[in-house]
């Protein structure tokens, strides 16, 4: 198992630096120099031939691989940045400094980072609580009405996108129904503004995120609790006299939370990779909706930041998941 | 309230003391679908008395696992339909609350099934499994009494260093441990009835063989009923005292199991019989199936459900086998032996016609025997 989590890693550390590279080469290669929003921004759109001296100090007229190398060089021992006639120290593992606001990209990753596992803790907590007892409830009582009737209202909401159904939740609970507790939405750090500021703020991302979650954790828990509870292992625990409670959850349950298990791994990982929609519509200052905003303001280092963030995010849910799977089913071996 | 036990524990001691310890009377399933109800189990009677073997024998969806699962209770009550009598050691279990059918299920009655690998949760260990069922009827006992309990059957069932293997998961087994471990369990409460559904049809038949061995010596060592449920005579001549034939939900020929298979008397035996590759007999010896498919439980043909399928059917006047179900009537060869058929004399059809094409050897013992 060691060599396999050792195998795994060095495999994600390949990932991650395709991912990097990919993200620099579309910047260097794309219709417009990276330098000529900086330019703009500083200049109040008077930039003209300035952007030769942004394009000279951001390192734009050297050889990609050059620059590249630099980038890196930052990740691991730290550099100095100069944009136009400003120098910024860079200390390790230097992520660069945001064109936009000239902060260190770390530290603003870092300070976004509560934002956004508040936003995926609280999500995921929701979806995981409602989804799976209503798949399990479902499932014994499939081919009733009341199943029949859940399962295609929850089709039904897990077919709008989500984005429109954050939207509208949104919309509906705050200025339609003006529900006060969900008026003013947001992030707010516990430490400055307290426990109810910081929930009330959260709560309506969890609820859109809980309600579109559980939908879609209802239909998994439900289809592999069905599997289960087929099983002839569920027929033997019958058969053994068990009582019918600890045939459902001890034996069908048990089996059914693997593949739920597995599928939430992934799932979580990308809501702490940053929930672009969640964070941009309920206006939590998340990694998701920075990441949006360095894309429209062409912030290569935020971007590449970002996009390094949920690669080795996903690639560590991902060696979870298979590690937990091994815990959970004994069958399975990794090597 | 209190009176209840009291009865059933009078109860089982008086059918402990005459009758069988299982009988069945009447026995109708029925699984009401969509498309109408399907019968799959109907005026089915048969008893069983400890200590001795049924083995239960037809093709799939004859009616064979549904019936025992009948037995059991383990047919959800909401998709089954289920009318007749159903005595379990004078317990009547038809309509029986679940929860007193749960403390039938797995102590005085117990079951095992024909996929081990499937049958055992794949995610616990043997020893915790085997520990459960024992737990689950003796709720004063502790986990330790249970381990021992475990290790004990474990051994008993010929699982060697059971102190060590009890920690092991199903798939660390072989398919023959696997099997033995799974009838372990059935008999960790020391059950009266023990129904084995199809226990080798998964195994190599070197283990078969080991199988039902230890199902013998099990036996005879707990002196326990045992309903052997299979589609292999080998098993049936190897193991069982009496033979119940089913087909298309009902019993078609009842006897002992010499009766059954060195005189039967109805079409469908011959045709299983006829189905039975031999390895010592002669090449000429010919293997003939049994020619279409079992009919739809759905929409069963009129009169005797074998009739589409049976070669011998022109032998009987009129249209007979079409329109009119044949009774469960004592055959020639003995009081206990009964068959469901319209043949006039079916001795005289398989010495002369189904004999010499299946087994031509044995024609002269056989003719000998009945002159």
């Amino acid at each position: 198992m060691f060599a396999y989590v050792v195998k795994r890693l060095i495999s994600g550390v390949l990932v991650v630096t395709l991912v990097s590279m990919g993200i620099f080469l579309l910047f260097w290669y794309g219709p417009s120099s990276p330098a000529q929003p900086i330019c703009d921004r500083e200049t109040s759109n008077r930039c003209g031939d300035r952007i030769e001296i942004y394009e000279e100090t951001l390192g734009y007229n050297n050889p990609v691989y050059e620059e590249y190398g630099k980038f890196v060089q930052g990740v691991f021992v730290g550099r100095t940045l100069t944009i136009a006639s400003s120098e910024y120290e860079c200390a390790a593992p230097c992520l660069g400094v945001s064109y936009r606001t000239k902060q260190p990209v770390k530290e603003e990753l870092v300070s976004r980072m509560p934002a956004t596992f508040s936003v995926a803790v609280g999500g995921a907590f929701l979806y995981l609580l409602f989804g799976v007892p209503i798949g399990v409830a479902a499932a014994r009582r499939r081919g009733t009405v009341a199943d029949k009737a859940l399962v295609s209202s929850f089709l039904f909401i897990s077919s709008i996108p989500y984005y429109l159904f954050a939207l509208l939740t949104w919309l509906y609970l705050t200025i339609t129904f003006e529900i006060p507790l969900f008026s003013d939405t947001g992030y707010f750090p516990i430490a400055e503004y307290g426990p109810f500021k910081w929930f009330s703020g959260l709560f309506l991302a969890w609820v859109a995120l809980g309600i579109f979650g559980c939908t879609q954790y209802t239909r998994f828990t439900r289809g592999a609790m069905v599997e289960a509870l087929s099983e002839d292992y569920i027929r033997t625990a019958k058969s053994k006299g068990l009582p019918a409670r600890t045939v459902v959850y001890r034996h069908g349950l048990r089996a059914a939370l693997v593949p739920v298990v597995t599928i939430f791994g992934i799932d979580f990982g990308t809501l702490l990779a940053g929930t672009i929609f969640t964070e941009r519509i309920f206006e939590i200052q998340g990694i998701g909706w920075w990441a949006l905003e360095a894309v429209q303001g062409k912030d290569l280092p935020v971007v590449m930041a970002t996009a390094l963030f949920s690669a080795v995010v996903l690639i560590i849910s991902n060696l979870l998941v298979d590690v937990v799977y091994s815990v959970l089913d004994p069958r399975v071996r990794l090597s | 309230m209190t009176s209840v036990p009291m009865t059933q524990s009078s109860d089982a001691a008086a059918a402990e003391a005459d009758g069988p310890f299982l009988q069945v009377e009447d026995l109708k399933v029925t699984f009401p679908t969509e498309d109408g109800a399907v019968t799959a189990v109907q005026g089915l009677s048969y008893s069983v008395e400890k200590g001795k073997t049924l083995g239960i024998v037809g093709e799939s969806g004859s009616g064979k696992s549904v019936s025992s699962m009948a037995v059991m209770g383990l047919h959800d009550a909401k998709s089954a339909k289920i009318s007749g009598s159903i005595r379990v050691g004078g317990t009547e279990v038809v309509g029986l609350s679940e929860s007193r059918m749960r403390s039938l299920r797995g102590n005085s009655m117990a079951m095992i099934f024909q996929d081990a690998l499937a049958a055992l949760h794949p995610f616990y260990k043997i020893g915790a499994q085997l520990e459960e069922a024992y737990l689950v009827h003796h709720s004063s006992a502790s986990k330790r009494d249970a381990r021992r309990k475990a290790i004990e059957m474990l051994d008993r069932v010929g699982i060697p260093q059971p102190d060590r293997r009890v920690d092991d998961f199903p798939h660390q087994f072989s398919g023959g441990m696997r099997q033995r471990a799974m009838i372990a369990m059935g008999l960790i409460n020391d059950p009266s009835l023990l129904i084995a559904d199809e226990p080798t049809t998964a195994l190599d038949v070197t283990v078969q063989a080991q199988i039902l061995d230890l199902l013998q010596g099990l036996q005879r060592e707990f002196n326990s009923a045992v309903i052997i449920i299979t589609h292999d005579l080998g098993v049936i001549a190897e193991m069982a005292d009496d033979v119940l034939v089913m087909y298309a939900g009902r019993c078609v020929e009842f006897g002992t199991t010499k009766q059954i298979l060195t005189t039967p008397e109805m079409p469908y035996t011959w045709g299983l019989l006829s189905s039975v590759p031999d390895v010592s007999s002669s090449t000429d010896a010919r293997l003939i199936p049994i020619p279409g498919n079992p009919p739809s439980l759905l929409r069963p043909p009129p009169g005797c459900s074998f009739h589409p399928r049976c070669v011998h059917s022109d032998k009987v006047p009129g249209d007979l086998c079409s329109t009119e179900l044949p009774e469960l009537l004592p055959a020639s060869s003995g009081t206990a032996h009964l068959k469901r058929c319209h043949l006039a004399d079916p001795v005289a059809v398989y010495q002369n016609e189904v004999l010499p094409e299946i087994a031509p050897e044995l024609l002269p013992e056989l003719t000998e025997e009945t002159r």
